[in-house]
């Protein structure tokens, strides 16, 4: 019974010592989608991201992940609770504009950092730009702008736009017409989450358009190559990469072959960073990283590379250290805008088949060292 | 606007509504018959579809693929029905609603954790593949031309069900009476299980032919669900008639809607805020339809008189 009775004391001990690393603990909170239609991007933005913790080798940043479900009301309750009982230090991982619109603006302006590994509305990035906010992924406009430059070296004398009618859907548009110098043959918004698009495809095949932009995120671009293979219409397609990522291409199969996308990463860019982030990705995980997941990795290697320079409670000095963005990114060369979003080269890639998989391959550099239209709204 | 692309909407307004009877005809039976709002019904369409894309990638065969849609939503459905619906046809609604509501969520990620976060992969057989040209020079995918067919051979074969075997008797004299029904000797419980089942069935198979050219996904249930119920409350609730007819109507309207209202619009107004105000009512059109066909007959097109 007597060494019964000694446990507590050791437990307590024990207790101690965590508690005593707590202190020079760094907190991140991550809240991402993992549940639902869209949890594909989530798991691969969380799975990037936490491939480049355990690379580091850091015992002393604890990252907490929670599931928004894809809901704003969701995301607000966690980023509360995230800020006021976690007390975490830095926050990330939200994939959707809408989310990210309703929670940055609120953790910003409470002191915290936030790290956006995806979503980049424009709002964001011009008059609501704020000094802890920092981008790394792209703003949203930036694959729509390279899209309409690709357009425009192939010749593409008029297109056929399509986006689903919603704030990021109409940012798609606006990039693209954005540096499209040709005319625009037919513009249509559908309904957001809409799975069927044959009548879409009817108006596309009627407009005798030269080729087709269009942009359609997550199941919805699944729907509408499927069945614009299936409609025998010949007019070429392009688009952002999301429709064509690493977790998608393998449920459009053969219909995505050939289509052409612009993309800021691909497995194939030729740097040390990206080439190790590939394999280690596929080692640990048995699947060929998505741009969600590189864009996850950088983030938290942007996270780490500022830790070495500054703890995180000194403020300003963890921010120039996050501004220098001195980390090796899986992009090659990246650095911030003076609104803290990405100035990187996008590239257009298109899809081909290795083996059993689908994937992409680079074929051109469309914009060398993109910035962003909004740097000059923004007043830090 | 051309005749031929006229003609091409139609047909696909005609495609969607027929899909859309597969998933209603369940449901209004269900309804019908048991009185019960079964929320999960979506949730049976996509473990077909998850079911069906399984299937096809292991053995390559689309048929095989079906028929374990149709087995899968039939076996979830019998399941569903004797362990849980069947503690539910006496309590009120808001009880099988919460109920069934809970299923779906226990459905979604139950599905997510058999299968993962990302979509599968289903296509349509490559017999099925391509676009074949019609008299008139309207050119139309293959599938859905065969969706088509295939909805009405079974739309018909429900209806004979119903109105001429001994089984489609009791399923009806289910709805009108159920104590007299289980007085004259019907088991009526194996009955519930069986229409439930029924119903499930046809929710799965209608998964597994959408899920062909659409995305097989967590989730792809609950927007066709809000469609089924608007097209079983302008059908007339329990009406197998009226689930094929509200269907047809329902996807007639959702598809010219969305394509006409906004290029009317942008008869007198400028292009942006034609096609905005024009997506923006066609999205509403089937529920105006719906309050029209209600103010005009309060039990919808085929719904018995109270």
């Amino acid at each position: 019974m007597k060494k019964v009775f000694k446990f507590p004391i050791i437990i307590s001990a024990l207790f101690s010592v965590i508690a005593g690393t707590a202190i020079a603990e760094t907190k991140i909170g991550m809240i991402t989608t993992l549940s639902g239609g869209g949890a594909g991007l989530g798991v691969d933005v969380r799975d990037g991201f936490m491939l480049a913790i355990n690379q580091s080798g850091r015992s002393d940043i604890k990252v907490i992940i929670e599931d928004d479900q894809r809901k704003p009301d969701v995301a607000v309750k966690l980023a509360d609770k995230m800020v006021q009982s976690e007390k975490v230090d830095i926050l990330t991982g939200i994939i959707w504009s809408n989310l990210a619109m309703a929670v940055v603006p609120s953790v910003t302006a409470q002191g915290k950092f936030y790290l956006s590994p995806n979503a980049g509305p424009s709002a964001l990035a011009g008059k609501g730009c704020h000094e802890n906010y920092f981008n790394v992924a792209w703003q949203n406009d930036n694959l729509y702008e390279a899209a309409g430059a690709y357009a425009n070296s192939a010749g593409v004398g008029n297109s056929f736009v399509l986006a689903p009618n919603y704030p990021a859907g109409k940012d798609a548009i606006v990039g693209y017409k954005r540096t499209f110098k040709g005319d625009i043959a037919g513009e249509l918004y559908t309904k957001l989450g809409q799975t069927d698009y044959a009548a879409e495809i009817a108006q596309i095949r009627a407009s005798g358009a030269e080729n087709v932009f269009f942009f359609l995120p997550g199941g919805m671009g699944i729907s509408f190559l499927k069945q614009y293979a299936a409609s025998g219409v010949d007019i070429p397609l392009t688009g952002p990469a999301f429709s064509f990522d690493q977790g998608i291409l393998q449920a459009v199969g053969a219909a995505a072959l050939g289509v052409v996308n612009t993309s800021q990463w691909n497995k194939d860019l030729d740097n040390a960073t990206n080439k190790a982030f590939v394999k280690s990705f596929q080692d640990a995980y048995g699947r060929l990283p998505s741009l969600y997941a590189s864009q996850g990795f950088d983030t938290a290697n942007l996270v780490i590379s500022a830790l070495e320079k500054s703890d995180v409670k000194n403020a300003g000095a963890f921010r120039d250290a996050l501004r220098a963005a001195d980390f090796e990114s899986t992009r090659g060369d990246f650095s911030f805008a003076s609104n803290q979003h990405p100035i990187q080269s996008i590239y257009a890639r298109q899809v081909i088949q290795e083996g059993d998989v689908f994937t992409n391959k680079v074929l051109s550099m469309v914009l060398e060292n993109h910035s962003n239209a909004y740097v000059d709204d923004c007043k830090m | 606007m051309s005749f031929v692309l006229i003609a091409e909407q139609i047909l696909n307004g005609l495609q969607f509504g027929i899909m859309l009877f597969l998933m209603s005809a369940g449901l209004t039976l269900i309804f019908g018959v048991m009185g019960l709002i079964n929320l999960a019904h979506g949730s049976l369409y996509m473990i077909g579809a998850f079911v069906a894309a399984t299937v096809a990638s292991a053995t390559g065969s689309f048929i095989l693929a079906l028929a374990a849609a149709l087995s899968a939503g039939a076996l979830a459905g019998a399941i569903v029905e004797m362990t849980i619906i069947r503690k539910l046809y006496n309590r009120d609604h808001l009880d099988q609603v919460l109920a069934t509501f809970a299923l779906i969520l226990i459905f979604s990620e139950g599905t997510r954790w058999v299968f993962g976060s990302f979509p599968l992969y289903l296509d349509a057989p490559l017999y099925l593949q391509g676009a074949i040209k019609l008299p008139g020079g309207i050119q139309y995918p293959l599938y859905r031309i065969t969706l088509i067919l295939f909805g009405l051979v079974i739309g018909v074969g429900l209806g004979l069900l119903i109105t001429k075997t001994r089984l489609g008797v009791q399923i009806r004299a289910g709805e009108n009476d159920r104590e007299m029904v289980s007085a004259l000797g019907v088991n009526i419980s194996k009955l519930y299980t069986f229409v439930f089942a029924l119903g499930a069935a046809l929710a799965g198979l209608a998964g597994a032919l959408v899920g062909a050219i659409q995305s097989v996904e967590v989730g792809m249930g609950e927007p066709v669900l809000i469609l089924a119920f608007v097209v079983i409350v302008i059908g007339g609730i329990g009406s197998i008639k009226g689930a094929l007819i509200g269907s047809i109507l329902v996807g007639l309207t959702d598809t010219l809607g969305g394509i006409f209202l906004p290029k009317f619009f942008s008869l007198f107004m400028e292009l942006a805020t034609a096609t905005n105000v024009g997506s923006s009512i066609a999205s509403m059109s089937i529920y105006i339809l719906m309050s029209i066909v209600l103010v005009w007959r309060p039990t919808g097109l085929f719904g018995q008189k109270v």
